[in-house]
């Protein structure tokens, strides 16, 4: 395969942006639902 | 602001379909109906992305002139569509929060900000990296690559304004402005390949013509594009849900200190 070295760091960049964006949204929700499950029970019914 | 009217429409006729808007205004309604449509969205993202990854790396032809450099097209065109498509949607966002006063919306763009301006970083770079064994140079001052640049900068300003106030309104308010002023940079990015004389090549994909591409190519740019999309709005629902549960958690912690408040006064 040619041109390895540019394609190796475009597909790294776009699974670190992604995943990093996808689990920080993940912790943040689940962080919240329990929070708020501890606050206001019936919120989350 | 009320833990219980913390979503409430605002008083007074609503203009035109403000009314059915509202109903999604309600925080329990959206969370639940989130809840369900988010695992569906983020498994059509996983698996249509997979399948694109593999189809692409593996399987697609090299194009005869550009060699392997042309698989950076199946990271760099989808990312290109999610920056418009995400700013398309801020701007949307923001006739919703101006217009109606969704409140809804205001978070949404919020929430949409980061995500928009991360695809288009990603548009960026990718493109740098496509363009620097092609053109010979990582960056030119091209009015398609100059216009992205221009988009990456307006997201910028909306995180920024949308988070510079105390009083968060003020901040929706502003960013909306801005992402509605700056949606004019969207048919600039799209005819700028026509307009100008570009580095940058034009439209290999329109609504009326056939590709200009082979379509072996062609092919898996169709789930990695579609992997790419559910990914942003499973993600952008992610972030809205979890803005929304914070607000709530805000407003109950601010409604439990005043009580605690007024009874502390009473007591004395």
């Amino acid at each position: 395969m040619t041109h390895l070295t540019y394609i190796i760091p475009a597909y790294a960049i776009a699974v670190l942006l992604a995943g990093g964006f996808a689990v920080d949204a993940w912790l943040r929700m689940g962080r919240a639902r329990r929070k708020l499950a501890a606050i206001d029970p019936r919120f989350m019914r | 602001m009320d833990a219980s009217t913390e979503f409430a429409p605002p008083p007074g006729p609503l203009p035109g379909g403000g009314r059915n808007l509202h109903r999604f205004a309600n925080p329990g309604r959206f969370l639940r109906l989130s809840g369900r449509v988010l695992p569906w969205v983020s498994a059509i993202a996983l698996i249509a992305t997979a399948i694109g990854l593999v189809w692409g790396l593996g399987f697609a032809p090299a194009d005869w002139q550009q060699g392997d450099s042309s698989r950076i097209m199946y990271i760099h065109v989808p990312a290109a569509m999610l920056s418009y498509m995400g700013y398309g949607s801020l701007a949307l966002c923001a006739v919703l929060s101006l217009v109606w006063r969704h409140p809804l919306a205001d978070l949404a763009a919020a929430e949409i900000g980061p995500v928009g301006a991360a695809a288009t970083a990603l548009c960026l770079a990718t493109g740098s990296l496509w363009g620097k064994p092609m053109w010979g140079a990582w960056w030119v001052w091209d009015a398609r690559l100059t216009s992205v640049l221009v988009l990456f900068f307006l997201y910028l300003g909306q995180i920024a304004l949308v988070r510079a106030f105390d009083d968060p309104q003020r901040g929706y308010r502003a960013g909306a402005i801005l992402a509605l002023v700056g949606a004019v940079d969207l048919p600039i990015i799209k005819y700028s390949v026509d307009w100008w004389n570009t580095l940058h090549q034009g439209s290999s994909i329109t609504l009326t013509g056939a590709p200009t591409m082979y379509v072996g190519i062609l092919y898996p740019l169709i789930p990695m594009t579609i992997g790419m999309v559910a990914g942003f709005i499973a993600i952008t629902l992610a972030r809205t849900r979890a803005a929304v549960m914070e607000r709530r958690i805000r407003a109950l912690l601010q409604a439990r200190a005043r009580t605690e408040a007024v009874g502390q006064e009473a007591a004395i």
